[in-house]
Protein backbone atom coordinates (compact mmCIF):
# COMPACT_ATOMS: atom_id res chain seq x y z
CA UNK A 1 0.00 0.00 0.00
CA UNK A 2 2.97 2.27 0.50
CA UNK A 3 3.20 3.13 -3.18
CA UNK A 4 -0.34 4.55 -3.31
CA UNK A 5 0.17 8.29 -3.30
CA UNK A 6 -2.35 10.23 -1.26
CA UNK A 7 -2.87 13.06 -3.75
CA UNK A 8 -2.16 12.77 -7.44
CA UNK A 9 -3.43 9.41 -8.56
CA UNK A 10 -2.48 10.04 -12.18
CA UNK A 11 1.25 10.29 -11.52
CA UNK A 12 3.43 7.39 -12.54
CA UNK A 13 6.84 7.33 -10.86
CA UNK A 14 9.78 8.23 -13.10
CA UNK A 15 7.70 9.29 -16.11
CA UNK A 16 8.55 12.95 -15.60
CA UNK A 17 12.25 12.14 -15.67
CA UNK A 18 11.86 10.19 -18.91
CA UNK A 19 10.00 13.15 -20.44
CA UNK A 20 12.82 15.51 -19.48
CA UNK A 21 15.37 13.03 -20.84
CA UNK A 22 13.50 12.97 -24.16
CA UNK A 23 13.50 16.76 -24.34
CA UNK A 24 17.21 16.77 -23.57
CA UNK A 25 17.94 14.17 -26.27
CA UNK A 26 15.85 16.07 -28.82
CA UNK A 27 17.35 19.47 -28.15
CA UNK A 28 20.97 18.90 -27.02
CA UNK A 29 22.34 18.10 -30.51
CA UNK A 30 20.55 21.08 -32.07
CA UNK A 31 21.71 23.46 -29.35
CA UNK A 32 25.31 22.23 -29.56
CA UNK A 33 25.24 22.78 -33.32
CA UNK A 34 23.90 26.30 -32.79
CA UNK A 35 26.51 27.10 -30.15
CA UNK A 36 29.34 25.96 -32.42
CA UNK A 37 27.98 28.17 -35.21
CA UNK A 38 29.25 31.23 -33.34
CA UNK A 39 32.69 29.70 -32.83
CA UNK A 40 35.45 31.92 -34.18
CA UNK A 41 37.92 29.09 -34.85
CA UNK A 42 38.12 27.34 -38.18
CA UNK A 43 38.12 23.79 -36.82
CA UNK A 44 34.59 22.61 -36.51
CA UNK A 45 34.76 20.95 -33.08
CA UNK A 46 37.41 23.09 -31.42
CA UNK A 47 36.06 26.06 -29.45
CA UNK A 48 38.06 29.29 -29.74
CA UNK A 49 35.70 32.14 -28.96
CA UNK A 50 32.46 33.85 -29.89
CA UNK A 51 32.18 35.41 -33.31
CA UNK A 52 29.68 35.81 -36.13
CA UNK A 53 32.52 35.32 -38.61
CA UNK A 54 31.04 32.19 -40.18
CA UNK A 55 27.65 33.79 -40.70
CA UNK A 56 29.43 36.54 -42.60
CA UNK A 57 31.35 33.98 -44.62
CA UNK A 58 28.15 32.10 -45.45
CA UNK A 59 26.21 35.21 -46.41
CA UNK A 60 29.03 36.42 -48.65
CA UNK A 61 29.11 33.16 -50.59
CA UNK A 62 27.59 33.33 -54.09
CA UNK A 63 26.71 29.64 -54.07
CA UNK A 64 24.79 30.19 -50.85
CA UNK A 65 22.87 33.04 -52.48
CA UNK A 66 21.85 31.00 -55.47
CA UNK A 67 20.89 28.04 -53.23
CA UNK A 68 18.79 30.36 -51.06
CA UNK A 69 17.14 31.84 -54.16
CA UNK A 70 16.32 28.39 -55.57
CA UNK A 71 14.96 27.25 -52.22
CA UNK A 72 12.67 30.25 -51.90
CA UNK A 73 11.43 30.06 -55.52
CA UNK A 74 10.61 26.35 -55.11
CA UNK A 75 9.16 26.57 -51.60
CA UNK A 76 6.98 29.62 -52.31
CA UNK A 77 5.66 28.29 -55.64
CA UNK A 78 4.93 24.84 -54.19
CA UNK A 79 3.33 26.37 -51.09
CA UNK A 80 1.03 28.66 -53.09
CA UNK A 81 -0.12 25.92 -55.50
CA UNK A 82 -0.48 23.31 -52.75
CA UNK A 83 -2.39 25.62 -50.38
CA UNK A 84 -4.78 26.82 -53.09
CA UNK A 85 -5.58 23.35 -54.42
CA UNK A 86 -5.74 21.84 -50.91
CA UNK A 87 -8.15 24.57 -49.75
CA UNK A 88 -10.45 23.94 -52.71
CA UNK A 89 -10.23 20.19 -52.13
CA UNK A 90 -11.01 20.54 -48.42
CA UNK A 91 -14.11 22.60 -49.22
CA UNK A 92 -15.22 20.13 -51.87
CA UNK A 93 -14.70 17.22 -49.53
CA UNK A 94 -16.20 18.40 -46.23
CA UNK A 95 -19.10 20.73 -47.11
CA UNK A 96 -20.87 18.11 -49.23
CA UNK A 97 -22.89 14.97 -48.85
CA UNK A 98 -20.63 11.95 -49.29
CA UNK A 99 -20.17 11.40 -53.02
CA UNK A 100 -19.00 8.38 -54.91
CA UNK A 101 -15.23 8.57 -55.19
CA UNK A 102 -14.86 10.71 -52.06
CA UNK A 103 -12.92 7.95 -50.30
CA UNK A 104 -10.75 7.44 -53.38
CA UNK A 105 -10.06 11.18 -53.66
CA UNK A 106 -9.09 11.24 -49.99
CA UNK A 107 -6.69 8.34 -50.50
CA UNK A 108 -5.10 9.96 -53.56
CA UNK A 109 -4.50 13.24 -51.73
CA UNK A 110 -2.94 11.46 -48.74
CA UNK A 111 -0.91 9.01 -50.83
CA UNK A 112 2.35 11.02 -50.65
CA UNK A 113 2.31 10.52 -46.86
CA UNK A 114 2.21 6.74 -47.17
CA UNK A 115 4.88 6.21 -49.83
CA UNK A 116 8.43 6.13 -48.43
CA UNK A 117 10.29 9.27 -49.47
CA UNK A 118 13.03 7.41 -51.29
CA UNK A 119 10.42 5.62 -53.45
CA UNK A 120 8.75 8.95 -54.31
CA UNK A 121 12.20 10.32 -55.12
CA UNK A 122 13.20 7.61 -57.61
CA UNK A 123 9.67 7.50 -59.07
CA UNK A 124 9.71 11.25 -59.73
CA UNK A 125 13.21 10.98 -61.17
CA UNK A 126 12.05 8.20 -63.52
CA UNK A 127 8.98 10.21 -64.50
CA UNK A 128 10.92 13.33 -65.47
CA UNK A 129 13.59 11.26 -67.22
CA UNK A 130 10.84 9.64 -69.29
CA UNK A 131 9.15 12.98 -70.02
CA UNK A 132 12.48 14.44 -71.09
CA UNK A 133 13.44 11.37 -73.13
CA UNK A 134 10.14 10.69 -74.92
CA UNK A 135 8.58 14.15 -75.15
CA UNK A 136 11.73 16.25 -75.04
CA UNK A 137 10.26 18.36 -72.24
CA UNK A 138 12.33 19.69 -69.38
CA UNK A 139 10.79 22.26 -67.08
CA UNK A 140 14.08 23.12 -65.40
CA UNK A 141 13.43 24.17 -61.85
CA UNK A 142 9.74 23.56 -62.61
CA UNK A 143 10.48 19.85 -62.16
CA UNK A 144 11.36 20.50 -58.53
CA UNK A 145 8.34 22.78 -58.05
CA UNK A 146 6.05 20.02 -59.35
CA UNK A 147 7.72 17.35 -57.20
CA UNK A 148 7.45 19.53 -54.09
CA UNK A 149 3.83 20.50 -54.79
CA UNK A 150 2.83 16.83 -54.76
CA UNK A 151 4.10 16.14 -51.24
CA UNK A 152 3.05 19.59 -49.96
CA UNK A 153 -0.62 19.01 -50.86
CA UNK A 154 -1.44 16.51 -48.06
CA UNK A 155 0.41 18.63 -45.49
CA UNK A 156 -1.63 21.69 -46.48
CA UNK A 157 -4.83 19.66 -46.76
CA UNK A 158 -4.83 18.09 -43.27
CA UNK A 159 -5.13 21.23 -41.07
CA UNK A 160 -7.57 22.94 -43.47
CA UNK A 161 -9.84 19.91 -43.47
CA UNK A 162 -9.58 19.58 -39.67
CA UNK A 163 -10.54 23.23 -39.29
CA UNK A 164 -13.54 22.89 -41.62
CA UNK A 165 -14.74 19.82 -39.75
CA UNK A 166 -14.49 21.61 -36.39
CA UNK A 167 -16.35 24.68 -37.63
CA UNK A 168 -19.88 25.34 -36.52
CA UNK A 169 -22.27 24.98 -39.47
CA UNK A 170 -24.92 27.17 -37.81
CA UNK A 171 -23.11 30.42 -38.70
CA UNK A 172 -23.22 29.57 -42.38
CA UNK A 173 -26.85 28.55 -42.05
CA UNK A 174 -27.63 31.84 -40.31
CA UNK A 175 -26.05 33.76 -43.18
CA UNK A 176 -28.08 31.74 -45.67
CA UNK A 177 -31.25 32.35 -43.64
CA UNK A 178 -30.57 36.07 -43.90
CA UNK A 179 -30.61 35.75 -47.70
CA UNK A 180 -26.87 35.90 -48.23
CA UNK A 181 -26.15 34.30 -51.62
CA UNK A 182 -23.81 31.26 -51.42
CA UNK A 183 -20.77 33.17 -52.65
CA UNK A 184 -21.30 35.93 -50.09
CA UNK A 185 -21.78 33.35 -47.32
CA UNK A 186 -18.54 31.75 -48.34
CA UNK A 187 -16.66 35.04 -48.69
CA UNK A 188 -17.93 36.65 -45.45
CA UNK A 189 -18.46 33.66 -43.13
CA UNK A 190 -16.77 30.43 -44.21
CA UNK A 191 -13.52 31.88 -45.50
CA UNK A 192 -12.66 34.06 -42.45
CA UNK A 193 -13.49 31.15 -40.14
CA UNK A 194 -11.30 28.71 -42.03
CA UNK A 195 -8.31 31.05 -42.36
CA UNK A 196 -6.41 29.69 -39.29
CA UNK A 197 -6.53 26.25 -40.91
CA UNK A 198 -5.31 27.71 -44.20
CA UNK A 199 -2.45 29.49 -42.43
CA UNK A 200 -1.23 26.41 -40.62
CA UNK A 201 -1.59 24.36 -43.82
CA UNK A 202 0.47 26.96 -45.62
CA UNK A 203 3.12 26.96 -42.88
CA UNK A 204 3.44 23.17 -42.96
CA UNK A 205 3.62 23.09 -46.77
CA UNK A 206 6.34 25.73 -46.72
CA UNK A 207 8.38 23.90 -44.07
CA UNK A 208 8.27 20.48 -45.73
CA UNK A 209 9.29 22.00 -49.06
CA UNK A 210 11.95 24.23 -47.51
CA UNK A 211 13.50 21.30 -45.63
CA UNK A 212 13.22 18.58 -48.25
CA UNK A 213 16.46 16.80 -49.01
CA UNK A 214 15.79 13.27 -50.28
CA UNK A 215 13.44 14.02 -53.17
CA UNK A 216 15.27 17.19 -54.17
CA UNK A 217 18.63 15.42 -54.21
CA UNK A 218 17.46 12.79 -56.68
CA UNK A 219 15.31 15.03 -58.88
CA UNK A 220 17.51 18.16 -59.02
CA UNK A 221 19.37 18.81 -62.25
CA UNK A 222 22.75 20.55 -62.48
CA UNK A 223 22.69 24.05 -61.01
CA UNK A 224 19.44 23.41 -59.11
CA UNK A 225 21.03 23.43 -55.67
CA UNK A 226 18.74 24.17 -52.74
CA UNK A 227 19.90 25.00 -49.21
CA UNK A 228 19.71 21.40 -47.90
CA UNK A 229 21.67 20.24 -50.97
CA UNK A 230 24.17 23.04 -50.40
CA UNK A 231 24.70 21.84 -46.83
CA UNK A 232 25.12 18.27 -48.05
CA UNK A 233 27.73 19.37 -50.61
CA UNK A 234 29.60 21.20 -47.83
CA UNK A 235 29.82 18.04 -45.74
CA UNK A 236 31.73 16.34 -48.50
CA UNK A 237 34.59 18.83 -48.26
CA UNK A 238 36.74 19.62 -45.24
CA UNK A 239 34.09 21.06 -42.97
CA UNK A 240 34.23 24.54 -41.47
CA UNK A 241 31.85 26.11 -38.93
CA UNK A 242 30.18 27.76 -41.95
CA UNK A 243 28.07 24.60 -42.22
CA UNK A 244 26.93 25.15 -38.61
CA UNK A 245 25.99 28.73 -39.42
CA UNK A 246 23.87 27.76 -42.43
CA UNK A 247 22.33 24.85 -40.51
CA UNK A 248 21.42 27.20 -37.68
CA UNK A 249 19.73 29.59 -40.12
CA UNK A 250 17.67 26.68 -41.50
CA UNK A 251 16.73 25.48 -38.02
CA UNK A 252 15.71 28.97 -36.91
CA UNK A 253 13.47 29.41 -39.95
CA UNK A 254 11.73 26.09 -39.17
CA UNK A 255 11.37 26.99 -35.50
CA UNK A 256 9.93 30.44 -36.27
CA UNK A 257 7.43 29.18 -38.85
CA UNK A 258 6.26 26.24 -36.69
CA UNK A 259 5.96 28.36 -33.54
CA UNK A 260 4.11 31.13 -35.35
CA UNK A 261 1.72 28.65 -36.89
CA UNK A 262 1.07 27.00 -33.50
CA UNK A 263 0.47 30.37 -31.83
CA UNK A 264 -1.95 31.52 -34.55
CA UNK A 265 -3.89 28.26 -34.25
CA UNK A 266 -4.00 28.55 -30.46
CA UNK A 267 -5.14 32.19 -30.34
CA UNK A 268 -7.93 31.65 -32.85
CA UNK A 269 -9.17 28.67 -30.87
CA UNK A 270 -9.38 30.63 -27.63
CA UNK B 1 -22.64 20.30 -33.77
CA UNK B 2 -26.38 20.85 -33.80
CA UNK B 3 -28.53 19.15 -36.43
CA UNK B 4 -29.40 21.41 -39.38
CA UNK B 5 -33.00 22.63 -39.38
CA UNK B 6 -35.34 20.80 -41.76
CA UNK B 7 -35.09 22.34 -45.21
CA UNK B 8 -37.88 22.88 -47.72
CA UNK B 9 -37.71 20.68 -50.83
CA UNK B 10 -36.58 23.63 -52.93
CA UNK B 11 -33.83 24.53 -50.50
CA UNK B 12 -32.76 20.93 -50.35
CA UNK B 13 -32.49 20.80 -54.11
CA UNK B 14 -30.43 23.99 -54.13
CA UNK B 15 -28.20 22.45 -51.49
CA UNK B 16 -27.76 19.35 -53.54
CA UNK B 17 -26.80 21.14 -56.74
CA UNK B 18 -24.33 23.29 -54.79
CA UNK B 19 -22.89 20.13 -53.29
CA UNK B 20 -22.59 18.62 -56.74
CA UNK B 21 -20.75 21.70 -57.95
CA UNK B 22 -18.51 21.70 -54.89
CA UNK B 23 -17.20 18.19 -55.35
CA UNK B 24 -15.26 19.34 -58.44
CA UNK B 25 -13.22 21.58 -56.17
CA UNK B 26 -11.24 18.46 -55.24
CA UNK B 27 -10.28 18.15 -58.91
CA UNK B 28 -7.05 20.18 -59.10
CA UNK B 29 -5.44 18.61 -56.00
CA UNK B 30 -6.44 15.07 -57.01
CA UNK B 31 -5.21 15.66 -60.57
CA UNK B 32 -1.81 16.95 -59.44
CA UNK B 33 -1.19 14.04 -57.07
CA UNK B 34 -2.52 11.46 -59.55
CA UNK B 35 -0.47 12.79 -62.48
CA UNK B 36 2.79 13.53 -60.65
CA UNK B 37 2.51 11.11 -57.72
CA UNK B 38 0.73 7.99 -58.94
CA UNK B 39 1.82 7.92 -62.60
CA UNK B 40 5.51 7.95 -61.52
CA UNK B 41 4.84 4.91 -59.31
CA UNK B 42 3.31 3.12 -62.31
CA UNK B 43 6.40 4.02 -64.33
CA UNK B 44 8.53 2.43 -61.60
CA UNK B 45 6.39 -0.69 -61.88
CA UNK B 46 7.00 -0.79 -65.65
CA UNK B 47 10.72 -0.04 -65.26
CA UNK B 48 11.13 -2.96 -62.87
CA UNK B 49 10.30 -5.30 -65.79
CA UNK B 50 12.76 -3.73 -68.24
CA UNK B 51 16.49 -4.14 -68.87
CA UNK B 52 19.01 -1.56 -67.67
CA UNK B 53 20.66 0.79 -70.16
CA UNK B 54 24.45 0.98 -69.77
CA UNK B 55 24.58 4.60 -68.55
CA UNK B 56 21.47 4.75 -66.40
CA UNK B 57 17.87 4.66 -67.59
CA UNK B 58 16.24 1.65 -69.21
CA UNK B 59 16.13 -0.35 -72.43
CA UNK B 60 12.59 -1.14 -73.59
CA UNK B 61 13.02 -4.91 -73.45
CA UNK B 62 10.88 -7.08 -71.18
CA UNK B 63 12.97 -8.73 -68.49
CA UNK B 64 12.43 -10.22 -65.06
CA UNK B 65 16.14 -9.95 -64.26
CA UNK B 66 15.54 -7.15 -61.73
CA UNK B 67 13.50 -9.46 -59.51
CA UNK B 68 15.81 -12.43 -60.11
CA UNK B 69 18.82 -10.26 -59.26
CA UNK B 70 17.20 -9.43 -55.98
CA UNK B 71 17.80 -12.99 -54.78
CA UNK B 72 20.21 -14.50 -57.29
CA UNK B 73 23.36 -13.62 -59.08
CA UNK B 74 24.25 -14.89 -62.52
CA UNK B 75 27.56 -16.66 -62.62
CA UNK B 76 29.78 -14.84 -65.13
CA UNK B 77 31.20 -18.02 -66.61
CA UNK B 78 28.50 -20.65 -66.51
CA UNK B 79 25.49 -18.26 -66.67
CA UNK B 80 23.88 -20.29 -63.87
CA UNK B 81 21.82 -18.55 -61.19
CA UNK B 82 23.29 -18.70 -57.74
CA UNK B 83 21.51 -17.69 -54.57
CA UNK B 84 22.98 -14.43 -53.32
CA UNK B 85 21.52 -13.06 -50.11
CA UNK B 86 23.33 -9.66 -50.17
CA UNK B 87 20.20 -7.59 -50.90
CA UNK B 88 18.01 -9.75 -48.71
CA UNK B 89 20.41 -9.17 -45.81
CA UNK B 90 20.18 -5.40 -46.28
CA UNK B 91 16.37 -5.67 -46.16
CA UNK B 92 16.62 -7.85 -43.08
CA UNK B 93 19.00 -5.41 -41.40
CA UNK B 94 16.71 -2.47 -42.20
CA UNK B 95 13.80 -4.42 -40.72
CA UNK B 96 15.74 -5.16 -37.52
CA UNK B 97 16.88 -1.52 -37.24
CA UNK B 98 13.31 -0.30 -37.76
CA UNK B 99 11.96 -2.69 -35.10
CA UNK B 100 14.65 -1.74 -32.55
CA UNK B 101 14.07 1.97 -33.26
CA UNK B 102 10.31 1.53 -32.81
CA UNK B 103 10.78 -0.27 -29.48
CA UNK B 104 13.19 2.35 -28.09
CA UNK B 105 10.88 5.17 -29.25
CA UNK B 106 7.94 3.43 -27.56
CA UNK B 107 9.86 2.78 -24.32
CA UNK B 108 10.85 6.46 -24.00
CA UNK B 109 7.92 8.00 -25.87
CA UNK B 110 5.13 6.42 -23.83
CA UNK B 111 6.20 7.81 -20.43
CA UNK B 112 6.80 11.18 -22.10
CA UNK B 113 3.36 11.28 -23.70
CA UNK B 114 1.72 10.13 -20.45
CA UNK B 115 3.56 12.81 -18.49
CA UNK B 116 2.47 15.44 -21.05
CA UNK B 117 -1.16 14.31 -20.93
CA UNK B 118 -1.27 14.60 -17.12
CA UNK B 119 0.04 18.22 -17.04
CA UNK B 120 -2.33 21.16 -16.57
CA UNK B 121 -3.77 22.28 -19.97
CA UNK B 122 -1.62 25.41 -20.35
CA UNK B 123 1.61 23.43 -19.75
CA UNK B 124 0.42 20.76 -22.17
CA UNK B 125 0.39 23.25 -25.05
CA UNK B 126 4.03 24.12 -24.40
CA UNK B 127 5.05 20.48 -24.24
CA UNK B 128 3.30 19.80 -27.54
CA UNK B 129 5.07 22.75 -29.14
CA UNK B 130 8.44 21.55 -27.80
CA UNK B 131 7.91 18.08 -29.28
CA UNK B 132 6.50 19.50 -32.52
CA UNK B 133 9.48 21.74 -33.28
CA UNK B 134 11.98 18.90 -33.86
CA UNK B 135 9.24 17.08 -35.80
CA UNK B 136 9.26 19.88 -38.38
CA UNK B 137 12.96 20.73 -38.25
CA UNK B 138 15.34 19.86 -41.04
CA UNK B 139 16.13 16.15 -40.86
CA UNK B 140 19.45 16.54 -42.66
CA UNK B 141 20.61 19.21 -40.23
CA UNK B 142 19.46 17.22 -37.19
CA UNK B 143 21.30 14.17 -38.47
CA UNK B 144 24.45 16.22 -39.06
CA UNK B 145 24.11 17.50 -35.49
CA UNK B 146 24.25 13.90 -34.25
CA UNK B 147 27.25 13.25 -36.47
CA UNK B 148 29.17 16.20 -35.01
CA UNK B 149 28.62 14.90 -31.49
CA UNK B 150 29.55 11.25 -31.97
CA UNK B 151 32.51 11.72 -34.32
CA UNK B 152 35.95 10.56 -33.17
CA UNK B 153 36.83 14.21 -32.56
CA UNK B 154 33.26 15.04 -31.49
CA UNK B 155 32.02 16.43 -28.21
CA UNK B 156 31.42 13.09 -26.46
CA UNK B 157 34.88 11.70 -27.19
CA UNK B 158 36.53 15.04 -26.39
CA UNK B 159 34.73 15.18 -23.06
CA UNK B 160 35.57 11.59 -22.15
CA UNK B 161 39.23 12.08 -23.07
CA UNK B 162 39.31 15.41 -21.28
CA UNK B 163 38.10 13.67 -18.15
CA UNK B 164 40.76 11.04 -18.63
CA UNK B 165 38.21 8.22 -18.84
CA UNK B 166 39.52 7.01 -22.21
CA UNK B 167 42.85 7.35 -24.02
CA UNK B 168 41.68 7.17 -27.59
CA UNK B 169 38.28 7.99 -29.06
CA UNK B 170 35.51 5.39 -29.06
CA UNK B 171 34.41 4.84 -32.65
CA UNK B 172 30.69 5.52 -32.78
CA UNK B 173 30.20 7.09 -36.20
CA UNK B 174 29.62 4.70 -39.13
CA UNK B 175 28.43 1.90 -36.86
CA UNK B 176 25.08 0.19 -36.37
CA UNK B 177 24.82 2.07 -33.07
CA UNK B 178 25.07 5.39 -34.90
CA UNK B 179 22.29 4.46 -37.32
CA UNK B 180 19.88 3.30 -34.62
CA UNK B 181 20.67 6.40 -32.54
CA UNK B 182 20.01 8.60 -35.56
CA UNK B 183 16.74 6.82 -36.38
CA UNK B 184 15.57 7.12 -32.78
CA UNK B 185 16.47 10.80 -32.73
CA UNK B 186 14.75 11.44 -36.08
CA UNK B 187 11.49 9.68 -35.35
CA UNK B 188 10.89 10.05 -31.59
CA UNK B 189 8.37 12.90 -32.10
CA UNK B 190 6.44 10.63 -34.52
CA UNK B 191 5.86 8.31 -31.56
CA UNK B 192 5.16 10.89 -28.86
CA UNK B 193 2.56 12.96 -30.74
CA UNK B 194 0.02 10.20 -31.60
CA UNK B 195 0.51 8.64 -28.15
CA UNK B 196 -0.18 12.00 -26.57
CA UNK B 197 -3.34 12.62 -28.55
CA UNK B 198 -4.57 9.18 -27.52
CA UNK B 199 -3.64 9.59 -23.82
CA UNK B 200 -5.07 13.10 -23.69
CA UNK B 201 -8.52 11.64 -24.36
CA UNK B 202 -8.13 8.99 -21.65
CA UNK B 203 -10.89 9.14 -19.05
CA UNK B 204 -8.89 9.46 -15.84
CA UNK B 205 -11.96 8.62 -13.76
CA UNK B 206 -11.16 5.03 -14.71
CA UNK B 207 -7.75 5.46 -13.10
CA UNK B 208 -9.40 6.81 -9.94
CA UNK B 209 -11.87 3.94 -9.94
CA UNK B 210 -9.02 1.43 -10.21
CA UNK B 211 -7.23 3.10 -7.31
CA UNK B 212 -10.42 2.96 -5.25
CA UNK B 213 -10.46 -0.76 -5.91
CA UNK B 214 -6.93 -1.01 -4.47
CA UNK B 215 -5.06 -1.36 -7.73
CA UNK B 216 -1.39 -0.39 -7.49
CA UNK B 217 0.03 2.25 -9.82
CA UNK B 218 1.71 -0.50 -11.80
CA UNK B 219 -1.57 -2.38 -12.19
CA UNK B 220 -3.35 0.81 -13.23
CA UNK B 221 -0.69 1.40 -15.88
CA UNK B 222 -0.69 -2.12 -17.33
CA UNK B 223 -4.36 -3.00 -16.99
CA UNK B 224 -6.06 0.37 -17.63
CA UNK B 225 -3.86 3.02 -19.25
CA UNK B 226 -1.92 0.91 -21.75
CA UNK B 227 -4.89 -1.14 -23.05
CA UNK B 228 -6.98 2.02 -23.39
CA UNK B 229 -4.29 3.82 -25.37
CA UNK B 230 -3.66 0.85 -27.70
CA UNK B 231 -4.82 2.73 -30.84
CA UNK B 232 -2.28 5.48 -30.13
CA UNK B 233 0.45 2.92 -29.49
CA UNK B 234 -0.24 1.15 -32.78
CA UNK B 235 -0.41 4.44 -34.70
CA UNK B 236 2.85 5.69 -33.14
CA UNK B 237 4.66 2.42 -33.84
CA UNK B 238 3.55 2.54 -37.47
CA UNK B 239 4.56 6.18 -37.87
CA UNK B 240 8.05 5.30 -36.61
CA UNK B 241 8.43 1.91 -38.25
CA UNK B 242 7.50 2.94 -41.82
CA UNK B 243 9.86 5.91 -42.23
CA UNK B 244 12.60 4.06 -40.30
CA UNK B 245 12.36 1.09 -42.67
CA UNK B 246 12.79 3.32 -45.73
CA UNK B 247 15.22 5.77 -44.11
CA UNK B 248 17.69 7.35 -46.49
CA UNK B 249 19.34 10.36 -44.84
CA UNK B 250 20.23 8.64 -41.55
CA UNK B 251 22.22 5.68 -42.96
CA UNK B 252 23.69 7.95 -45.63
CA UNK B 253 25.29 10.24 -43.05
CA UNK B 254 25.71 8.04 -39.97
CA UNK B 255 26.34 4.74 -41.78
CA UNK B 256 28.92 6.25 -44.10
CA UNK B 257 28.09 4.02 -47.07
CA UNK B 258 29.28 0.88 -45.32
CA UNK B 259 26.20 0.06 -43.27
CA UNK B 260 23.56 0.21 -45.98
CA UNK B 261 19.82 0.30 -45.47
CA UNK B 262 17.09 -0.18 -48.08
CA UNK B 263 16.86 3.55 -48.83
CA UNK B 264 20.54 3.90 -49.76
CA UNK B 265 20.46 0.65 -51.69
CA UNK B 266 17.64 1.97 -53.91
CA UNK B 267 19.31 5.36 -54.37
CA UNK B 268 22.56 3.61 -55.33
CA UNK B 269 20.91 1.78 -58.23
CA UNK B 270 19.76 5.12 -59.62
CA UNK B 271 23.17 6.70 -59.02
CA UNK B 272 26.49 4.93 -59.30
CA UNK B 273 24.87 1.50 -59.72
CA UNK B 274 23.23 2.56 -63.00
CA UNK B 275 20.65 -0.19 -62.75
CA UNK B 276 17.27 1.53 -62.75
CA UNK B 277 15.20 -1.65 -63.16
CA UNK B 278 16.88 -3.26 -60.15
CA UNK B 279 16.33 -0.07 -58.13
CA UNK B 280 12.68 -0.01 -59.25
CA UNK B 281 12.17 -3.61 -58.17
CA UNK B 282 13.82 -2.89 -54.81
CA UNK B 283 11.58 0.16 -54.33
CA UNK B 284 8.46 -1.90 -55.09
CA UNK B 285 9.53 -4.58 -52.61
CA UNK B 286 9.89 -1.83 -49.98
CA UNK B 287 6.44 -0.48 -50.94
CA UNK B 288 5.00 -3.96 -50.55
CA UNK B 289 6.45 -4.21 -47.03
CA UNK B 290 4.94 -0.82 -46.14
CA UNK B 291 1.55 -1.83 -47.53
CA UNK B 292 1.61 -5.03 -45.45
CA UNK B 293 2.28 -2.94 -42.32
CA UNK B 294 -0.55 -0.53 -43.21
CA UNK B 295 -2.90 -3.43 -43.96
CA UNK B 296 -2.19 -5.03 -40.58
CA UNK B 297 -2.90 -1.65 -39.00
CA UNK B 298 -6.18 -1.08 -40.82
CA UNK B 299 -7.34 -4.64 -40.03
CA UNK B 300 -6.50 -4.18 -36.34
CA UNK B 301 -8.20 -0.78 -36.26
CA UNK B 302 -11.35 -2.31 -37.76
CA UNK B 303 -11.27 -5.13 -35.22
CA UNK B 304 -10.71 -2.70 -32.34
CA UNK B 305 -13.64 -0.62 -33.57
CA UNK B 306 -15.90 -3.67 -33.40
CA UNK B 307 -14.91 -4.41 -29.82
CA UNK B 308 -15.25 -0.84 -28.63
Amino acid sequence: MAERGPLDLKTQPGFGKVALLCLFLLYAPILILMIFSVNSGSIITHWEGVSLHWYGAALADDDFHSAARNTMVIAISATVIATLTATLAAIGMTRVKPWRGLGAAFMVINLPLMVPEIVTAIATLSFFALVAGKLGLNFGIGNLIIAHTVFCIPFAYMPIRARLEDMDLTLEQAAADLYAPPWQTFRRVTLPLMMPGVFSGMALAFIVSFDDFTITQLVAGPGQTTLPLYIWNQTRRPMTPEINAISTILLLISIIVVTASALIARRRKA
Amino acid sequence: MSAPPPASPRERQADRSAARRNRWLAGPAVTIVALFGIVPLLIVLVYSFLAPAPYGGVQWKFSTDAYLNFLFQRDIFSDALEFSPAFLLIYLRSFVFAVITTLICLALGFPTAYFMATRPPEQRNWWVLLITIPFWSNLLVRTLAIMFIIRDEGLINMALMGLGLIDKPITMLYTNFAIVLGLFYSFLPFMVLPLYSSLEKLDFRLVEAAHDLYATRRQVLWRIVIPMSAPGIVAGCLLVFIPALGAYVTPLILGGGTHLMIGDLIAQQFGSGRNWPLGSAQALILMAAVLVALWVYVRNAAKGGKHG
